[in-house]
């Protein structure tokens, strides 16, 4: 029924604004004019909109500014991310120049040059003088973007110094395990076909560097000042580790492994300390708080983590697979690694053995 | 040369005369359902690529109440989602990837690649270069049949039990590969398959069509220099079609044999669904080079015909003649060619070689010259012309100002470094859609309503063109301005709520700002359906040349008649840009006047 009367409701509206239509053309032609043709008080109107959207723009982009940049995301929390937030400032000052001179003379040519019955424009077919000055300008300027970009590129995707901590991000639908290499700072081999409901990640417990391999979940926790390089392997589907706070990032693909490495520089206490982070914090539980209050529970102030999140669509739940990432100082670092136990003990590994020869002569 | 021409000239008249005797007596079927005329076929085009557009807009605005509003109830969304992928009114999450995906695979394919191009390609190519019809108009039509059944397709995976393709419009395996993945890569995603297979053939039957047409059936005196830059636009992306969708369906069909045939070219190493699959020593990054081969030519596809129909609609209404013609055609050339060779810009974070990489940012930055030349050139023409302020200049101006903004923030993603932190967030939403999507729109309502007389001999009415100008305008900028701030904030796109992470609370109000905007935009576009179809029947009638354009197309007679021109094709002598030139008693000199003693062509006087 409901549907029913939406629909009548739909064709009346249309009905309605049809006839309008046909009311103000046949009143439009009584009074003689023509509906279609263009008038100089049309262009006038619309020349005055133009400079009217020029001023509105150019606030609407202070606003937007001033509004949404206090919610970035905070200072950058490694050393390479320092290098991506300058070159990114850097970068964007270029742009607003280049956005605030092109789109000045655009609108205001647009509400200069209207047209008028008694005007004639200027025939000005080409200038080449002109053409060469935007076309070497543009050239020079992205020179300098091209070559700032490929510095800081190259320094970030440089081989990983040999002592940083190696740990392996694995992803599957729709959760993050991480390994941590243990000891020998090698990780063991692993095999997909060896996977299973004890063995998530399908460790090989054959493989010597294994042994003292540790898998965590949820929370990991990482030593400030030393580079980590990560290793990351997917079950599935492509997911893409999302580390925002350390302007870090990289796919990870079914059938290869994928590399990014990393120094973080500040830790996670530290960074709870920053005026900018309490500040978005506070909006956050204010926000939280109000929420819950209208659905009726209570609710426990959250405090600022870092967060590793998934950014390549990867299924249903690709919105909520999440994993916190602690930055530590070394020595509460080497305490959190030391409370957690390898993956293989003796008794497992020796099951393990079995079952790869038993797959073996399968 | 010429007598080639001379050879045109008497087939066409032939075939001319031939038709006239059974003028009366033609078959609504083959007028108006399987017609070969391209006119006819033009407004076929046209008219779906309006109603899938519709449909992709009502599916944005689904999931923007979900973004905005997550897990509210909204009666709206049980009424068009049913029980099912709209349970008490809250939109189910498998169901906005599905919307998300088919929004954009129709937006991008059936709208702006098939709609754009279909339409006034097929409309002004032989109009503007003063031919008859399309060298093949048995293929003209298998072209848009194809493209009718391909949107077909599409739109009837949401009436299959496990729903639509989900997995994003770049569709990357083994997400889509493997139907234990989710509900959107079992038959869903066969049908996408189907549906894009088919919408390939229709791109490469069309685009060989234009080719032909444009290198063959000029008109005499018709040089490729005095072609009008939407000509030269069709030509280039009809080039960059023929060249790049035979990859994509090289890609699709791999895609197919994975998923039905059991073979690996994208599969290694898998464990899903419980068990360990067989597939080893694929790699879908051999599909996303694939994908994207197409893919970044497709943008251009896309942004090309957009741009030419804005150099004439500019030049038109400004009473100027385009400035840097040459420079114009040698930019969409040099974009064209640029644009196979940067196609690994959207790979920097697939573990591709870091060099590699490299070189993709120097060849990508590149296309930022050519594109600078065009803005350079568009605002210059505007430069002491005489502008008439029609719903086309609107849109043309709106243009401009979108292809400018969206295309510089392309600068900080062509840089791979800062693409590390702003690959898949927001901020490459803002960016494709300002640069690409809403130019390319406002490029198509604008090539609507400037030629909305030549496609149904009437006009639409100026005053909603000027709202719906002004609404779409605004909205759009309202829409998207603010998501570079979500993807500098960290916001990944695809997510069907951000919640799930404490730290994007605080930017829930953006999402509602966008929204709001959103709906406002959907609003003004039931403005513009209205008049769209209104006027068909009812606009007033248009004359021969009402914007006193230069172009061969308005020369034709109003009606629409096979061949084109009722007698003789017309002769070319000069170039179609002579506005307000010295001299001349009225601002504008049509291209088939000849040229007076001592006058020069092509911007001389």
């Amino acid at each position: 029924m409901i549907k029913f009367l939406v629909y009548i409701a739909i064709i009346l509206t249309a009905l309605a604004i049809g006839y309008l239509v046909r009311i103000l053309e046949l009143s439009a032609s009584l009074k003689g004019a023509k509906p279609e043709v263009v008038t100089d008080k049309d262009n006038k109107t619309q020349a005055k909109l133009m400079l009217l959207f020029l001023f509105a723009f150019f606030a609407f982009t202070t606003w937007n500014l001033i509004e949404f940049i206090p919610k970035m995301l905070p200072v950058a929390a490694s050393e390479h991310g320092v290098a991506i937030d300058f070159l990114f400032n850097f970068n964007m000052l270029i742009i607003f120049i280049v956005f605030a001179i092109t789109h000045f003379l655009l609108f205001y040519f647009a509400f200069k040059y209207y047209g008028r019955k008694d005007r004639v424009a200027t025939f000005l077919a080409h200038d080449n003088k002109l053409e060469m000055i935007w076309t070497v300008i543009p050239a020079i300027v992205l020179a300098v973007i091209i070559i700032f970009g490929l510095r800081t590129w190259n320094k970030i995707t440089s081989d990983p110094n040999p002592a940083s901590t190696l740990v392996e991000i694995y992803g599957k639908q729709f959760d993050w395990t991480a390994r941590f290499a243990g000891t020998d700072n090698k990780l063991g081999k692993s095999n997909y076909r060896l996977i299973s409901s004890t063995n998530d990640l399908g460790l090989d417990s054959t493989s010597a560097e294994g042994m003292d391999d540790i898998l965590v979940k949820n929370e990991i926790h990482l030593p400030v000042n030393k580079e980590v390089a990560f290793n990351f392997r997917s079950r599935d589907v492509i997911h893409s580790a999302y580390f925002p706070h350390f302007r870090a990032q990289m796919n990870i693909v079914p059938g290869m492994t994928t590399m990014f490495h990393f120094t973080p520089t500040i830790t996670t206490a530290e960074m709870r300390k920053n005026p900018d982070v309490i500040r978005q914090m506070k909006e956050i539980n204010a926000i939280r708080q109000e929420k819950a209050k209208k659905e009726g529970r209570t609710e426990t102030p959250v405090e600022f983590d870092y967060i590793l999140l998934c950014n390549k669509i990867c299924g249903v739940s690709h919105y909520n697979m999440q994993m916190t990432i602690v930055i530590d100082s070394e020595e509460d670092y080497k305490k959190w690694l030391s409370s957690k136990k390898p993956f293989f003990n003796k008794a497992t590994a020796s099951l393990e053995s079995k079952n790869i020869q038993i797959a073996e002569k399968k | 040369m010429s007598d080639n021409h001379g050879h045109h000239e008497s087939l066409a008249h032939e075939s001319h005369g031939h038709h006239d005797e059974h003028h009366h007596e033609e078959h609504w079927v083959s007028k108006y359902v399987f017609s070969m005329d391209h006119k006819t076929i033009s407004r076929q085009f046209l008219i779906t690529a309006v109603i899938m557009a519709f449909l992709a807009m009502m599916m944005s605005f689904i999931f923007r109440l979900q973004l905005a509003w997550p897990g509210e109830h909204f009666a709206i969304i049980n009424f068009i989602m049913g029980d099912k992928w709209g349970k008490d009114g809250v939109l189910d999450p498998g169901m906005y990837m599905a919307l998300v995906t088919i929004h954009g695979t129709i937006m991008v394919f059936m709208v702006l690649t098939g709609g754009l191009s279909g339409t006034f390609s097929n409309l002004l190519i032989p109009y503007q270069i003063g031919a008859r019809d399309m060298a093949s108009g048995f293929l003209n039509m298998l072209s848009y049949w194809f493209f009718f059944l391909s949107s077909v397709i599409m739109i009837s995976a949401f009436f299959i039990e496990t729903g639509p393709a989900s997995g994003g419009w770049t569709v990357y395996p083994p997400l889509s590969a493997l139907p234990q993945a989710m509900d959107g890569s079992r038959l869903g995603m066969t049908f996408w398959l189907v549906s894009m297979s088919l919408f390939i053939v229709s791109s490469l039957l069309g685009g060989l069509n234009y080719i032909v047409t444009i290198v063959n059936l000029r008109t005499k005196g018709m040089s490729m220099t005095r072609l009008p830059l939407t000509i030269w636009a069709f030509l280039v992306t009809a080039i960059l079609g023929v060249l790049s969708f035979p990859v994509l369906l090289s890609a699709a069909l791999l895609l197919i044999f994975d998923r039905s045939f059991g073979t690996s070219f994208y599969l290694s190493d898998i464990y899903i669904g419980g068990q360990a699959l067989e597939q080893t020593g694929g790699s879908p990054i051999l599909f996303e080079h694939l994908f994207w081969f197409l893919g970044h030519p497709e943008v251009y596809i896309i942004i090309l015909p957009a741009l030419g129909i804005t150099s004439e609609i500019i030049s038109v209404n400004s009473r100027k003649p385009i400035f840097g013609y040459r420079a114009m055609i040698g930019s969409i050339m040099a974009i064209g060619f640029l644009s196979f060779i940067v196609w690994g810009h959207h790979m920097f974070l697939t573990g591709m070689n870091p060099f590699l990489g490299s070189v993709f940012v120097f060849t990508t930055l590149l296309i930022a010259i050519p594109s600078a030349v065009k803005a350079f050139n568009y605002i210059t023409t505007l430069w002491k012309g005489n502008i008439q302020y029609t719903p086309a200049m609107l849109f043309a101006i709106g243009l401009v100002s979108t292809f400018i903004s969206g295309g510089l923030t392309g600068i900080i993603l062509a840089d791979s470094a800062l693409d590390i932190n702003v690959h898949d967030t927001y901020f490459v939403v803002a960016h494709f859609h300002i640069v690409m999507g809403v130019s390319a729109i406002l490029g198509m309502c604008a090539g609507v309503y400037h030629w909305y007389p030549k496609l149904f001999l009437r006009h639409m009415n100026k005053k909603l063109g000027y709202i719906h100008f002004w609404g779409t305008f605004i909205s759009a900028y309202g829409v998207f301005f603010p998501m570079h701030f979500l993807g500098l904030a960290g916001v990944p796109r695809r997510y069907y709520s951000n919640s799930a992470f404490p730290m994007f609370d605080n930017l829930v109000n953006i999402n509602i700002f966008i929204t709001c905007f959103a709906i406002l935009a959907a609003l003004v576009q039931v403005v513009f359906l209205f008049n769209f179809f209104y006027s068909m029947f009812r606009g007033p009638k248009s004359v021969q040349n009402p914007w006193n354009a230069n172009t061969l197309e308005w020369t034709t007679p109003m009606a629409h008649t096979h061949g084109n021109w009722p007698g003789a094709l017309p002769v070319v002598h000069r170039w179609p840009y002579d506005y307000s030139k010295p001299g001349k008693d009225f601002d504008f000199v049509q291209q088939t006047v000849p040229l007076a003693e001592g006058e020069l062509d092509g911007g001389g006087h």
